[in-house]
């Protein structure tokens, strides 16, 4: 579905990624692994249009997406998630989830300050939709809370519901349980297989260890920008090369 | 039929004060204070969806009033238009205007964005007092008087129930936007704009939309207040005005329907309460703004609302 060709990003003198290839399949799910810096985020920015590669290319489907920015993206069917949590805190939770919808609904300025009627029927059926997502993380009671109220683990979660009101084929989540605690943890990766049954592909990065090994289809291992290994979770376990860039070189001092 | 024109408890309040307080005129300088009040409502309403909802800073929507108006003047006196054409075509013209500036000034954030709407404004303002072939320069020019196809509007009542109907149908059309999916899109902008991004909304784009909507209610308040008054001076389009607005705002309450009116009346209105003062009218002036700001931070229309909220919940 999603096939990366030798693309390199450069910041001054560091290659934050550099000459990396690879490819994702459809309904899979696919976690990007490997230490702090070695250039997952920036990978996954360079996916969603945020960074332009300096040199490689990014198909989906057949189709070239190198470089199309975020937002018309999402009409093609990527939707993203950030590390550091992007939720309108200014927004109601239902608000939040109603966003997702937004590039189906008719936003044409007239109708918009004369009332039109299709606008009021389109958000009350969005509105059914958007409580029928936060139901499948127990949220629709906390709808008309103000985000900002709410702890990190539910914003965590509804950054996720959000993303799927765009209807996309690929999600790329990016550290989706960073502090979240154990139960919440489960709750996110039952949330993600949910997605998956749907036919959804999904790039996952993530340092919980023990999710990613539970629940990707593949993984990919970066290190200092380079691709360090690939394979289903049980070879990238026994992978010596990875081992080594995770807990050191093994050399005692 | 109320309901199905979205005509809300808070637009018949408003029209129900509009009507009363007329009757408690005495004479011609409360119509104009009012008159007054009303237009500084409309360019604030203007300047609220772009500062309280969008969350986009502008120190030069007082420029942009007064560049309006003396586009309009300047048809009606130079070129002979009546008025309702050449306060259509100034909207035009601004309007064009406001959407080539936004497209660079927009991308700056926060302090950098409040710099170049200031740069903008003082330029507008510069031009305004230098070009006096055209203008008038400092000394500004006079106006003809305001006619609508052939009527002509000569007294303070009939620019009071003009600025009224124009300030109550603009409140009601500004409720339905703010209320619908664009709205919603506005206010994503204000919280974040990676979000906003990330589900697909093209956020250069709806800056650019709410910045020229604010201009274009500022362009036609600011004709208004030209015809109104009969005279244009490059003191309307100062930096001091563009300053005044957004005090207005932000003391009525940023993103809050009716804390633009709230604060341009009352700003409006304090200054004329405050003369028998005398030489401590500035300072009771800032210091009623300070104590306002400190004990509501959030305007003065937050405290009305969170009044409602509470008698609501104490219903249940």
């Amino acid at each position: 579905m999603l096939q990366i060709n030798r693309v390199t990003k450069q910041f001054g003198g560091i290659k934050a990624v550099d000459d990396l290839s690879f490819r994702v399949k459809k309904g899979s799910i696919h976690s990007i692994i490997g230490p702090n810096g070695a250039g997952k985020t920036t990978l996954v920015n360079m996916i969603t249009g945020v960074y332009k590669v300096d040199s490689g290319t990014i198909f989906l489907d057949g189709a070239d997406i190198t470089n199309i920015s975020t937002d018309k993206l999402v009409y093609r069917g990527i939707c993203r998630t950030f590390q550091n949590l992007e939720i309108c805190e200014n927004l109601t939770v239902l608000e939040n989830v109603l966003l997702g919808f937004d590039k189906y609904m008719d936003k044409s300025l007239l109708k918009s300050c004369f009332r039109a009627k299709s606008i009021q029927v389109d958000e009350a059926r969005y509105k059914q939709r958007a409580l029928h997502l936060l139901g499948l993380i127990g949220l629709e009671k906390l709808a008309d809370q103000k985000a900002e109220n709410l702890s990190y683990g539910i914003l965590k979660k509804l950054e996720i519901v959000r993303a799927l009101g765009t209807s996309p084929e690929l999600i790329l989540l990016d550290e989706p349980v960073a502090g979240l605690n154990p139960k919440e943890t489960q709750e996110v990766s039952n949330l993600i297989k949910t997605v998956v049954a749907d036919e959804v592909t999904i790039i996952l990065v993530e340092h919980d260890m023990k999710m990613v090994m539970q629940i990707s289809d593949y993984i990919t291992v970066m290190n200092f920008g380079k691709k360090l290994a690939q394979g289903t979770p049980e070879q990238i376990a026994n992978n010596e090369d990875v081992i080594r860039a995770y807990l050191g070189s093994g050399v005692v001092c | 039929m109320l309901k199905r024109y979205n005509i809300n408890r808070d637009i018949l309040t408003l029209s129900a004060i509009l009507i009363i307080v007329p009757f408690f005129f005495q004479n011609d300088f409360y119509y104009e204070i009012a008159i007054v009040s009303l237009l500084n409502s409309l360019i604030c309403i203007g300047l609220n969806m772009l500062m309280g909802y969008a969350g986009q800073v502008s120190l030069g929507h007082g420029a942009f009033a007064g560049l309006g108006g003396y586009i309009a003047v300047i048809l009606g006196s130079k070129y002979g238009i009546t008025p309702l054409f050449s306060i259509f075509i100034a909207v035009i013209t601004m309007a064009i205007f406001a959407f080539i500036i936004s497209k660079p000034i927009l991308r700056l954030k926060g302090h950098y964005l409040a710099m170049a709407t200031l740069g903008v404004g003082i330029i507008i303002s510069i031009v305004l007092n230098v070009e006096d072939e055209l203008t008038g320069g400092s000394d500004g020019m006079s106006v003809d008087s305001f006619t609508v196809f052939g009527y002509e509007f000569n007294s303070s009542l009939q620019w009071y129930v003009l600025c009224a109907i124009l300030l109550v149908f603009t409140i009601w059309m500004f409720t339905n936007l703010i209320n619908s999916p664009f709205g919603r899109v506005l206010r994503s902008i204000e919280g974040s704009e990676k979000a906003a991004n990330s589900v697909g909304i093209n956020v250069s784009h709806y800056k650019s939309i709410v910045f020229v909507l604010s201009v274009v209610i500022a362009t036609i308040a600011g004709s208004l207040y030209a015809f109104f008054s009969g005279f244009i001076s490059p003191s309307e389009a100062s930096f001091s005005h563009s300053i005044e607005l957004v005090v207005m705002v932000v003391l009525g309450g940023l993103g809050r329907i009716y804390g633009a009116i709230i604060g341009a009346v009352i700003l409006t209105i304090l200054p004329q309460l405050l003369t028998s003062f005398e030489d401590y009218q500035t300072l009771i002036y800032g210091a009623i703004i300070i104590f306002v700001m400190i004990f509501m931070p959030k305007g003065i229309a937050s405290v009305y609302e969170d009044l409602k909220g509470r008698l609501f919940a104490s219903n249940k």
